[in-house]
């Protein structure tokens, strides 16, 4: 079956890879031009790149972001774990299907729809309870609610291939069920763990739409600072931005992608082992 | 330190505590998510329900309260009915609507076209490049949209490089003009949402069993109609998950038709987010997301059933 592609299919293959990237390494291009007319190449300068770390706007923003973005990736991994756990392990509950629509649903829910919901809710608790005030807390809340979804489709999958003899084993052993858990079967999927984290980072550190509802006066990520720029244009210190950004998510996912395979080719391993 | 609790419980008989742990211990792990996912993202919707029967009022926040409780402790329930007729005299909310179901729709089923053979193509190579390839399709996945619609704006902006080069070459003597018109949208919403369609048209494809092809082969079926008999109607639950992944996010686009598309290209987010943010008409604003809402109800469902059957397949 294989070796038997067509010409066909190799150029549609390769012209839509063309149009995934070519405008993101134009952009990486010109963020190393020295001309500030975005047209014209004047010649190779890594001068926005210094300029960015004099702009206070864009550093504070980055801090903010980053804070966020390890909180709600730390949360995000324990929710959605126990939510994978509860999917997979648990086969009747009352309120499975609940969960099992809350899990899927932020995967399709227009964001713009997610965003104004629940600025309605914090703004009617703060209003009743006198908390959360808008910034941090309410963006950390409103990205788990989406990345979790995330982490437990990843886990889910990852925890329904695993082999629970190992486990049974333990538990057979004398383990009480949770550390019978702990010591089998969570390192076999921690590496899923550790990507759907950076993966949960990514997808906390690109969100503009919701961060822009939930988010209060003097709380401005990343994203939000980007986008009230980029309304007036292109403009080469952007450049510079984004592809230090599209560099960082790509490494991110690069190392999630490399952590998920290692671990698939050991499963792999381990079962002609097992097989032998 | 934790296991010589465990031996304890394992040659004491078991307590009422531990007892009550092995019967209701799953709960320990099922409430946390569920009750957070139940608060902040379940029921703020009924939130938005309840204030889009509200009226407009110059506080904080912005609308006035539905439920009031006068001295002799009666309760006032006032729902006002204003905002959903205001949706249906004024136009240009459904025109918005049909805009953007027209947008999605005509930007899902090019995806469809591209997407279709780049799936089909990366299930029938190797294992080792097909690893490769998802990861090439997957990076722009998770590549912020702004970003990458940004990037976009960069390649067809009347001075971009699309017009440079075909200036260059002689094919036009004139820049295009393609930023702020509806091609601009269309094609920002293809590039940012092409890894959607392909991921999941991939995962039916890959499982595909190919000596139902052969099989078809075998009696004499040429390829492409072995594709469209077999292949085509066996890659149906990817189509739809790839096609409801596209359209169900496209409708409710922002980021595209505000830097891409012009005024004229007024799509249901867009309106919202004004709607919101430039009139701080928050009870018309939830409306609006209630009624975008109640139409969205068919096409998610449609995606959570063919999602899950995926799952169990």
């Amino acid at each position: 079956m294989e070796n038997r592609i067509s010409p066909l299919l190799v150029s549609v293959l390769c012209i839509g890879i063309a149009i995934l990237y070519i405008p993101i390494l134009v952009l990486i291009g010109y963020s190393f031009n020295a001309s500030a007319l975005v047209s014209v190449w004047g010649g190779f300068s890594t001068s926005w790149y210094t300029a960015l770390l004099h702009n206070d706007q864009i550093l504070d923003a980055a801090w903010l972001s980053l804070k966020i973005g390890v909180v709600v990736s730390t949360g995000s991994v324990i929710l959605g774990t126990l939510a994978a756990i509860s999917l997979v392990r648990f086969k009747i509950f009352r309120g499975r299907l609940l969960l099992t629509g809350m899990v899927n649903a932020p995967l399709v829910m227009p964001e713009i729809i997610t965003g104004i919901t629940q600025l309605l809710l914090f703004v009617s608790m703060l209003q009743v309870l006198g908390w959360p005030h808008r910034g941090f807390t309410t963006i950390v809340i409103a990205h788990i609610a989406f990345c979790s979804a995330y982490v437990t489709i990843t886990v889910q999958s990852r925890l329904a291939s695993a082999d629970r003899s190992l486990e049974e084993a333990a538990m057979d052993l004398g383990s009480g069920p949770v550390r019978a858990f702990i010591d089998t079967t969570l390192p076999s999927i921690a590496p899923a763990l550790a990507s759907s984290w950076l993966l949960s980072f990514t997808l906390s550190l690109d969100d503009l739409v919701i961060s822009s509802f939930v988010s209060g006066p003097g709380a401005s990520t990343l994203p939000m600072v980007i986008f009230s720029k980029v309304k007036l244009g292109v403009s080469p210190d952007v450049n510079a931005l984004a592809s230090l950004m599209i560099g960082l998510v790509g490494a991110c996912v690069l190392f999630a992608g490399y952590l998920m395979r290692r671990t698939e080719r050991q499963r792999i391993l381990d079962a002609q082992m097992a097989e032998r | 330190m934790t296991s010589a609790i465990n031996d304890t419980h394992i040659t004491s008989p078991p307590g009422p505590r531990a007892e009550w742990l092995k019967r209701h211990g799953k709960w320990l792990i099922i409430l946390p998510p569920l009750l957070f996912l139940l608060v902040f993202f379940l029921i703020p919707f009924g939130f938005a329900l309840s204030i889009s029967f509200a009226d407009t009022a110059i506080r904080v926040p912005p609308f006035t309260d539905i439920l009031s409780v006068d001295p002799d402790w009666h309760i006032h329930v006032t729902l006002n009915l204003a905002n959903f007729k205001y949706l249906f005299t004024d136009e240009v909310y459904g025109l918005s609507y049909l805009y953007s179901l027209k947008t999605a729709f005509f930007s899902t089923v090019i995806c469809l076209l591209i997407g279709y053979p780049m799936a089909y193509g990366i299930a029938r190579t190797s294992k080792s490049t097909q690893s490769i390839l998802l990861l090439i399709i997957i990076l722009p996945f998770w590549t912020s949209f702004l970003l990458r619609v940004y990037a976009l704006e960069g390649i067809i902006r009347e001075t971009g490089l699309l017009n440079s080069a075909l200036l260059w070459l002689g094919i036009i003597a004139h820049p295009l003009q393609i930023m702020r018109t509806s091609l601009a949208v269309y094609l920002g919403i293809i590039y940012s949402y092409l890894p959607f369609m392909v991921l999941p048209l991939f995962a039916t494809l890959e499982k595909l069993d190919h000596s139902l092809l052969e099989a078809a082969g075998d009696l004499g079926s040429p390829p492409w109609r072995a594709f469209l008999e077999v292949t085509l109607p066996l890659s149906v639950p990817g189509i739809v998950a790839g096609s409801m992944l596209v359209f169900i996010p496209a409708i409710g686009e922002f980021v595209i038709p505000t830097l891409l598309g012009g005024p004229d290209n007024l799509m249901i987010g867009r309106v919202l987010w004004d709607e919101f943010f430039g009139n701080r008409d928050w009870p018309v604003a939830s409306a609006v997301a209630i009624a975008f809402l109640v139409l969205l109800v068919g096409p998610i469902a449609v995606y959570q059933h063919y999602s899950t059957k995926q799952l169990e397949a």
